[in-house]
């Protein structure tokens, strides 16, 4: 069955350098960084990129750090509640923005 | 939940595993662990000393865990005779190698464990028992384990897949992740694991399914901290291990649809570094019937020592020094990112 997902794909991430070198290089080292021991631990880091992978609904995100936090050792509760909390700032900013609706509403209503 | 070998699995046979691993390499195009050996002038891979000599004093075991890589449990019977263990004895009476490090199964259902035990005290040597901590409740008999093993200064090496009841369950069986907090009380109360009491116990992480073990830092700290606030329990360190394809943890990941990624992660996550740490180069395995072998994994693959004299009778210190040791492609588990041993990453 031909889908636009390949789980095959991920593994050639690194390939989009071939068109593109210098910016591809500078990306991964960035990307490198960021998920790097810091002020928050790599395991927090890897919690927010499975919770942020699940918002922007990036499949290959989700299988990568699905593994991730499962080899960082976060328990399946862990990782599902970082999902809620991503669900819940996108169900939030859905509808905190029908206050725009409501002021509409309201300035076009008799 | 019966053994492999007791359902009559194919995969009980050490030929039918060599097998499979061979094949699925061959198929895949996957470089051979013998390749990338050759690749970093590691080939063939030789010894360095004889350390440790692992002695596997039986395959019975009073739990199934699904990932166990001698395919252990209640229903095997293979167990090491006094005989075998004095042999291994009079071996250590001629050599000096420093530690001892006793497994199974659960090494403590040998009737003979304890007798053997004080024997190789008596002459001095570090002991090592690789304890699955459930042993120590499973009967009133074994209840006074932790004092025994006070009494003779042993390592206590316990396995401890996660620190919550979920994933322990899963992987050991249910009730095992509360019988083992039972247990690590009960050593905790004789000194285990308690600062200067010199009494070792260490544990030993393991992934709980298809994937590899994280940083042994990290994971230590997070065990360090759970097991203290939410038990009060204390260790001294978390040995993170990856699971070897081997045996039960074969058929997992068979039967689950993961062997080939798996594979897939470990060929990819090849170090160097951890190739030349290989815990092979250091250690003799002994198993339940007296035969040498490079390391517990070639042991459940029926890999005897590539010497002439393969048994501990004929135990021949030289000859192994000068060994190949015997590699195949479920070294790739020894060698993937920090690398595992029986004491934790190599690199
Ligand atoms: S992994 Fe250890 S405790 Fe589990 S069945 Fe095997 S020998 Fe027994
Ligand atoms: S599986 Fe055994 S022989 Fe192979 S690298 Fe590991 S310790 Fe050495």
């Amino acid at each position: 069955m031909e889908t636009y997902y390949d789980p095959a794909d991920l593994k050639k991430f690194g390939q989009i350098s071939e068109f593109q070198k210098e910016l591809a290089d500078k990306f991964f080292s960035y990307y490198g960084s960021v998920f790097a021991e810091g002020a928050l631990t790599a395991r927090e880091k890897s919690l927010i990129a499975l919770a942020v992978a699940h918002t922007v609904q990036c499949a290959y995100c989700i299988d990568a750090y699905t593994n991730d936090t499962l080899e960082k050792g976060c328990t399946e509760e862990q990782m599902m509640e970082a999902v809620h909390v991503a669900a819940a700032i996108r169900s939030g900013s859905t509808l905190v923005h029908s206050v725009q609706m409501m002021n509409k509403v309201k300035q076009v209503s008799m | 939940m019966k053994s492999l070998k007791a359902s009559g699995h194919q995969l009980a046979s050490a030929a039918a595993q060599i097998e499979l691993l061979e094949q699925q390499a061959e198929t895949r195009q996957r470089p051979t662990f013998r390749n990338q050996l050759e690749s970093i002038d590691l080939f063939p891979l030789r010894p360095t000393g004889i350390d440790v000599l692992q002695i596997n004093v039986g395959k019975m075991c009073n739990q199934v865990c699904k990932h166990c890589h001698v395919d252990a449990g209640p229903d095997r019977k293979e167990i090491m005779t006094r005989e075998t263990m004095q042999q291994c004895i009079d071996v250590l009476a001629q050599t000096n190698i420093p530690v001892v490090d006793l497994t199974g199964g659960a090494p403590e259902m040998n009737p003979n464990f304890r007798w053997f035990v004080e024997e190789i005290k008596k002459l001095g040597r570090h002991v090592i028992v690789r304890c699955n901590l459930t042993i120590i409740v499973a009967n009133p008999k074994y209840n006074d384990l932790p004092d025994f093993f006070r009494q003779h200064q042993i390592e206590v090496v316990s396995s401890l897949p996660f620190y919550n009841a979920d994933k322990t369950d899963r992987q050991r069986g249910q009730g095992v992740f509360q019988d083992s907090i039972k247990a690590l009380h009960m050593l905790n109360a004789v000194g285990y694991g308690q600062p200067d009491t010199g009494l070792v116990l260490n544990l030993v992480y393991n992934p709980a399914g298809a994937f590899m073990p994280g940083s042994q830092v990290s994971l230590e700290q997070q065990f360090k901290r759970v097991l203290l606030s939410e038990f009060g329990i204390v260790f001294n360190s978390l040995f993170a291990i990856t699971n070897i394809p081997v045996s039960r943890y074969l058929d997992y990941l068979v039967a689950s649809g993961n062997y080939d990624s798996y594979m897939e992660k470990l060929v990819n996550a090849f170090n160097p570094t951890a190739a030349a740490g290989v815990m092979c180069r250091n250690m003799i395995s002994v198993g339940w019937d007296g035969q040498l072998y490079d390391c517990d994994f070639n042991q459940m693959l029926d890999l005897t020592v590539r010497v002439p004299g393969r048994h501990i009778s004929e135990f021949d210190a030289d000859a192994l020094m000068q060994r190949a040791i015997i590699v195949n492609e479920h070294c790739y588990g020894c060698t993937a990112g920090a690398g595992s041993s029986c004491g934790g990453t190599t690199a």
